[in-house]
């Protein structure tokens, strides 16, 4: 804190301030060496606990099988390939068609009712169902259908089953962010001569857009994930890719391996979200809100 | 509109500025640029506005006085066409604004208007405030719309600022940005919702000044205020409403020390007393 100081006009702390600065430094310094004593402590005691159980040598052998791992990992690895694919291709039209939806939803006036009506329904519909069983009736129940020249792809279908639920939530991520805006910039844009469209598209929505920044990079952390289900429906995926090598070996290691590189993934777009929220500036005033500093 | 006040005028036309028409002149030597009869305006069961009758002449500048929901702010959204009227009627330039068929758009783009909070679009920067209805409404090129944002933005002297976000300025500073989006159309009129209401007292001359400047230009201004000093120094006319009516309108001089009717006297009194 105090190094942070502009030492300006020849400003050199009193000694009550050297004190009140020595006395944090110290609080700091114990904090940081309880939260790893007992970091320490408690991995320590989880670990002999699992250690100790009595199955723990056949878990072991089944789930942390060095040479499964080294056998699996090419395999699982190119299965992830395909679910970053997918992650990219969705969260692109899960944007648009969840903007889109969100926009129906706050549209005003009689003559769009039906709009509004459908879209209402079209949430309330897909944020009910479970995701698996979209994409089950989606990727058996579409192929089924045996239009012409309709894709049987478990990868197109599993991918769109995906963006049918996911802009679901994300239109009521967008909605909230549209309400958020205050009234009073609409009616700024209007008496410049703005019509309803323009004051939408160049007022509210690129200031809700950006406050509901954080959330949606939320949701695209929970799509990383979600987008190893399309595994169910056969498609070669990094989880389908574990579940073939874990039933060559009999053993289970692929899976974890799976999961390291699922968790290697999201990690960033955490980390990223994080720093992001931080951010000041761009994401508008409350962000950088003076004074709060020790009250945070 | 009570007659007797009108009679006894001098006022503001002393100052002597390039405005031609002062509060003295006789009825219709100027067609009206606004022309407000018999507007109504209720939210509910809460009459807002109770019949105003207001006519505001090229050039004049028009203050409207009076307590906190009095109907000012209504008024001057009305009249922007961000509310609807219930019954009564608002011409323009001779144009009846409130006929459905009319644009409304098209109305609004020949008037500014400045609100209160500033209402600044926080996610662009001071000059593309300026400039975005240019752009959009105006249909002037990007550049050609920036060039213009500038200069209206060194009128109100703050060029400097152009590349900022709103929320790194003062208020002051925004409040002078929003009144340079306004103008920077070229508006028959502006219309001013208590602009300064919101502001910091050392903040609040910085703004009072630049529409002192703005009147001596000769730009026709409505504006609802709280600052009595500031009334009286730049309007030609007072108007002081009360539960949605005008119960007195006059040269501002004449309303502000010298008020004919109780209500207004009662109402200044307890200004005053702040």
């Amino acid at each position: 804190m105090s190094d942070m100081r502009e030492r300006a006009g020849g400003w050199e702390p009193s000694a009550r301030q050297r004190e009140r600065d020595a006395l944090r430094r110290r609080a700091a310094r114990r904090s940081t060496v309880t939260a790893l004593l007992s970091t320490l402590v408690v991995t320590t005691l989880v670990v002999l606990a699992v250690v100790n159980t009595p199955g723990w040598p056949r878990v072991r052998k089944s789930f942390l099988d060095r040479d499964v791992a080294v056998a699996s990992f090419p395999k699982v690895l190119e299965g992830l390939w395909l679910n970053v694919r997918v992650l990219v291709v969705a969260a692109v039209a899960i944007f648009f068609f969840a903007l889109l939806l969100a926009i129906c939803r706050t549209l005003r006036g009689p003559v769009f009712f039906p709009l509004r009506a459908a879209a209402t329904a079209y949430v309330d519909l897909f944020r009910g169902l479970p995701l698996l069983l979209v994409l089950l009736v989606v990727g058996f129940g579409v192929p089924g259908l045996r239009i012409p020249g309709m894709t049987t792809s478990p990868v197109l279908l599993g991918g769109l089953a995906i963006v049918l639920t996911y802009s679901a939530y994300v239109a009521e991520v967008f909605r909230a962010g549209i309400e958020s805006v205050h009234p009073s910039q609409v009616a700024a844009a209007r008496s410049l001569g703005l019509t309803r469209t323009e004051a939408m598209r160049h007022v509210v929505l690129p200031q809700a857009v950006r406050r509901v920044v954080p959330p949606l990079l939320n949701d695209l952390v929970a799509l990383s994930k979600d987008s190893g289900l399309i595994s169910v429906l056969g498609a070669y995926d990094a989880i389908r890719a574990a579940q073939v090598v874990t039933s060559q070996y009999a053993n289970f290691t692929p899976y974890i391996v799976a999961g390291f590189l699922f968790i290697l993934l999201t990690i960033p777009l955490t980390r990223f979200t994080d720093a992001f929220a931080r951010r000041s500036g761009w994401l508008g005033a409350q962000a950088g809100v003076a004074g709060g500093g020790a009250l945070r | 509109m009570s007659e007797e006040a009108r009679t006894s005028g001098e006022a503001a036309a002393s100052e002597g500025g390039p405005v031609p028409s002062g509060p003295t002149s006789g009825a219709g030597d100027a067609t009206p640029l606004l022309r407000v009869r018999g507007v109504r305006k209720a939210f509910g069961e809460n009459v807002v506005l109770d019949g105003i009758d207001l006519d505001v002449r090229p050039h004049q500048v028009i203050a409207l006085i009076g307590a906190s929901g009095s109907g000012k702010s209504t008024l001057l959204r009305t009249i922007n066409l961000l509310e609807e009227v219930d019954d009564g009627d608002i011409w323009l330039d001779g144009e009846d604004i409130c006929d459905p068929r009319v644009d409304a758009n098209a109305v609004r783009a020949r008037m500014g208007m400045v609100f209160q909070s500033y209402n600044l679009f926080g996610h662009l920067r001071v000059v593309e405030n300026v400039a975005l209805a240019q752009r959009l409404v105006h249909k002037v090129a990007r550049e050609e719309a920036e060039a213009r944002a500038l200069a209206v933005l060194e009128r109100v002297g703050l060029a400097h600022k152009a590349r900022a976000f709103p929320d790194e300025l003062s208020g002051g500073q925004q409040q002078r940005v929003a009144i340079a989006r306004a103008i920077v159309s070229s508006p028959r009129l502006l219309l001013l919702d208590e602009v300064t209401s919101a502001l910091d007292p050392e903040l609040v001359g910085e703004v009072l000044e630049l529409l002192t400047e703005l009147r001596a230009e000769g730009r026709t201004m409505l504006i609802a205020t709280h600052e009595m000093a500031f009334a009286r120094e730049v309007a030609d006319e007072v108007c002081f409403l009360h539960e949605g009516r005008i119960h007195e309108q006059g040269p501002a001089a004449q309303v502000l020390t010298d008020p004919h009717q109780p209500r207004t006297r009662e109402f200044l009194r307890r200004m005053l007393a702040h």
